[in-house]
């Protein structure tokens, strides 16, 4: 099985390929550095939060908050900067609030030992109405053009959009972390078997809460990345982009059990699906094949592996016999 | 041998009182949470019970109560149905299409149609689930977005308008029986008649059997990867039904018709003490979870709540409510153990319905 999901990161890195040639043949304007550069910008915020929602699916825990949260702090940023609090000051206190939230989830989680698929759904409401509750439904518009580049703007002397060369960054560093440290395997462990990994000594409460805070940090720096971005500070912000968060991370063969998958994988998947659909919008393929595309994608990422296994075991089956 | 072991091992610890069990039971706890917020609300304003009002507060509930339904029964499995919001939107799209296509079509038709609609959507998630091993929570996200794009695909910037539909649809969606909304008596009736299914029946107990310990199921000899592809058509099936309710009740559907819908449907029913773990909860139960959650809508409503505070306030009440009842929950199942063990040792594997 171990073997089948590296399969599966191998598979949709060659689908990422597949996409980018199709898209070159559909177009020659694909494969140009600004289109790439535009339609890579377009899904940053979901790629942030893939990366903490990774690690949580990993401890078979799930944040169906972050978009609540993306919006709360985009609303927040936007009061603060309307109340004239210098930019720097206003950006930590955002992201502070997001941690505050992500506290929140946690505590909820692991202190009262609520499943955090309930918890986030109450969350979920309750951080979209303090949103709605800061800014009501006015817009904060007037952001200094200085911070609005960091959104739409590139890395200077490359086409790499200033959003991206931050996840790139951060991703790095997720991977690290899980890949290269004794807590990302002790994330592993909590997530195979909760209850083994509590008599190995893990601190599971801990961990857990960690990952929830991260989560509620990194969605609140998709809260700034997408109010410079669109220049634009509003209480429905990000609405439902949660659903998108998880599809990516489930698509990118992270079990939904916990236990199991990578950043490598999750990155991957991320990029296909924006690949994709930078494709199909170029050759003005309607939006909605995209979203018929990323739901089949999502479940043959798991139904073609179960099918082939159980082939295989039938054929061995039969080897067996003859 | 079997006469040995006799009656007094099978019967456990003496049984509580019938009102001791009402008491303890969720939906009592529910209800009376219920009727102070309706009392409270209509002390402030009573307008808050006056006719009109409380006949739009089930109007509103009732597609929201009659999804909770489904999704009990697949939430009893220990799976989850998050596409109910996309089925909703294409079938209360296609229903108002296929009036337009045969303007005369009587309303039982409709229905029947959604719901055959609606079954037949099921039929895929059930086959993904129940033979293609797709984790419920996957192969509904992914049929959530599947059936949305159709439904954009089919929609492609049109829309159903009232005008659109014949008189006898739009009637039989405001009209009402003895005061009683229709919608809300058809509703009423199929809680009933599951909540009947479920409790009463070997075919709705098996849906306990197979969320409390599957493999416990199987042993019984319960035919879990069927039933599981029953439950999954059955929520289909609701949600068609719903999806023509949505279409009656708001007469304009475009294709984003429904969406979101399914975070508040398992909310409800998680509010409701449908356990998402599987195995434990009532239709009843999430019937009022469902109400509950519409009465605290509307009374913020009523008390004039600043508009903008309202959904914060429908959120932090969904989290004292799931809470509470876990922290209730997990007291009542350990003093069922001490009593269990009190007695005999047979009782003390009482389902407690903790975290998943």
């Amino acid at each position: 099985m171990r073997r089948l999901r590296l399969g599966w990161e191998a598979t949709i890195l060659g689908l990422v390929v597949v996409a980018l040639l199709v898209g070159a043949l559909l177009s020659p304007d694909f494969l140009t550095a600004s289109n790439l550069s535009f339609l890579t910008a377009n899904f940053s915020e979901i790629a942030l939060m893939v990366l903490t929602m990774t690690l949580l699916i990993i401890v078979a825990e799930i944040d169906l908050s972050v978009a609540s949260i993306l919006g709360m702090c985009s609303a927040l940023l936007g009061v603060l900067w309307a109340a004239r609090v210098p930019m720097p000051l206003a950006i930590l206190l955002t992201l502070g609030a997001g941690g505050l939230a992500g506290l929140f989830n946690g505590l909820l989680v692991t202190r009262l030992g609520l499943p955090s698929l309930a918890v986030t759904i109450g969350t979920l409401a309750l951080y979209r109405g303090l949103a709605y509750a800061l800014l009501g439904d006015r817009a904060v518009a007037d952001f200094p053009p200085a911070y609005t580049n960091l959104g739409f703007g590139t890395v200077p002397g490359t086409m790499i959009p200033i959003p991206i060369a931050l996840f790139a960054v951060l991703a790095v560093i997720t991977a690290l972390v899980l890949h290269a440290t004794a807590f990302g395997r002790s994330l592993y462990a909590i997530g195979a078997n909760e209850v083994a990994a509590r008599f190995a000594g893990l601190r599971v409460e801990r961990v857990k809460l960690i990952l929830f805070v991260g989560s509620g940090l990194m969605a609140a720096l998709a809260g700034v990345v997408y109010t410079f971005r669109f220049s634009s500070a509003r209480a429905d912000n990000g609405v439902g982009l949660e659903l998108g968060v998880i599809a990516a991370v489930l698509l990118g063969g992270v079990s939904i059990f916990g236990g199991r998958g990578s950043v490598v994988g999750a990155v991957a998947a991320v990029f296909l699906i924006g690949i994709i659909n930078g494709a199909l919008t170029i050759v003005d393929v309607p939006g909605e094949i995209l979203t018929i595309v990323t739901g089949l994608l999502l479940i043959g990422s798991v139904l073609v592996p179960n099918l082939l296994a159980r082939v295989r075991a039938r054929r061995r089956g039969r080897e067996a016999v003859g | 041998m079997t006469s040995q072991t006799g009656p007094d091992v099978l019967a456990g610890p003496p049984r509580p009182g019938i009102l001791t069990r009402v008491l303890r039971a969720r939906e009592f706890t529910l209800a009376l949470l219920l009727l102070l917020i309706t009392l409270g609300t209509a002390a402030v304003n009573p307008r808050f019970l006056g006719v009109g009002s409380v006949r739009d507060l089930l109007l509103n509930v009732s597609v929201i109560g009659l999804l909770v339904v489904g999704q009990t029964v697949v939430l009893l499995m220990r799976h989850v149905d998050l596409s109910v919001s996309s089925v909703v939107g294409l079938t209360a799209f296609l229903t108002g299409s296929l009036f337009i296509a045969v303007p005369g079509l009587p309303v039982p038709v409709a229905l029947l149609f959604g719901l055959l609609l609606g079954a037949g959507l099921g039929v895929v998630n059930g086959l993904l689930v129940a033979y293609g091993r797709v984790p419920a929570l996957v192969a509904t996200l992914g049929t959530l977005y599947v059936f949305r794009g159709v439904t954009y695909a089919v929609v492609s910037g049109g829309q159903v308008n009232a005008s659109n539909l014949p008189a006898a649809f739009l009637g039989f969606g405001t009209g009402s029986v003895l005061g009683i909304p229709n919608l809300v008596l058809l509703v009423l009736a199929i809680m009933v008649a599951f909540g009947v299914y479920l409790g009463s029946y070997r075919g709705g107990r098996e849906y306990y059997a197979v969320g409390s310990n599957t493999d416990a199921a199987v042993l019984a000899g319960i035919d879990v990867t069927r039933r599981t592809l029953t439950g999954f058509v059955i929520s289909g099936a609701i949600a068609g039904l719903a999806g023509v309710l949505y279409l009656a009740r708001y007469g304009t559907v475009d294709a984003t018709a429904g969406t979101g819908l399914e975070l508040q449907v398992i909310a409800a029913a998680v509010v409701g003490g449908v356990s998402i773990g599987g195995g434990v909860g009532t239709v009843a139960g999430a019937g009022i979870g469902a109400l509950l959650l519409g009465v605290i809508g509307s009374a913020l409503v009523t008390l004039r709540a600043p508009a903008f505070y309202q959904q914060a306030i429908q959120g932090a009440l969904l989290l004292l409510a799931i809470s509470v009842d876990i922290i209730v929950s997990r007291r009542t199942a350990q003093r069922l153990q001490i009593e269990g063990q009190h007695h005999t040792p047979q009782a003390g594997t009482t389902q407690t319905g903790g975290p998943a």
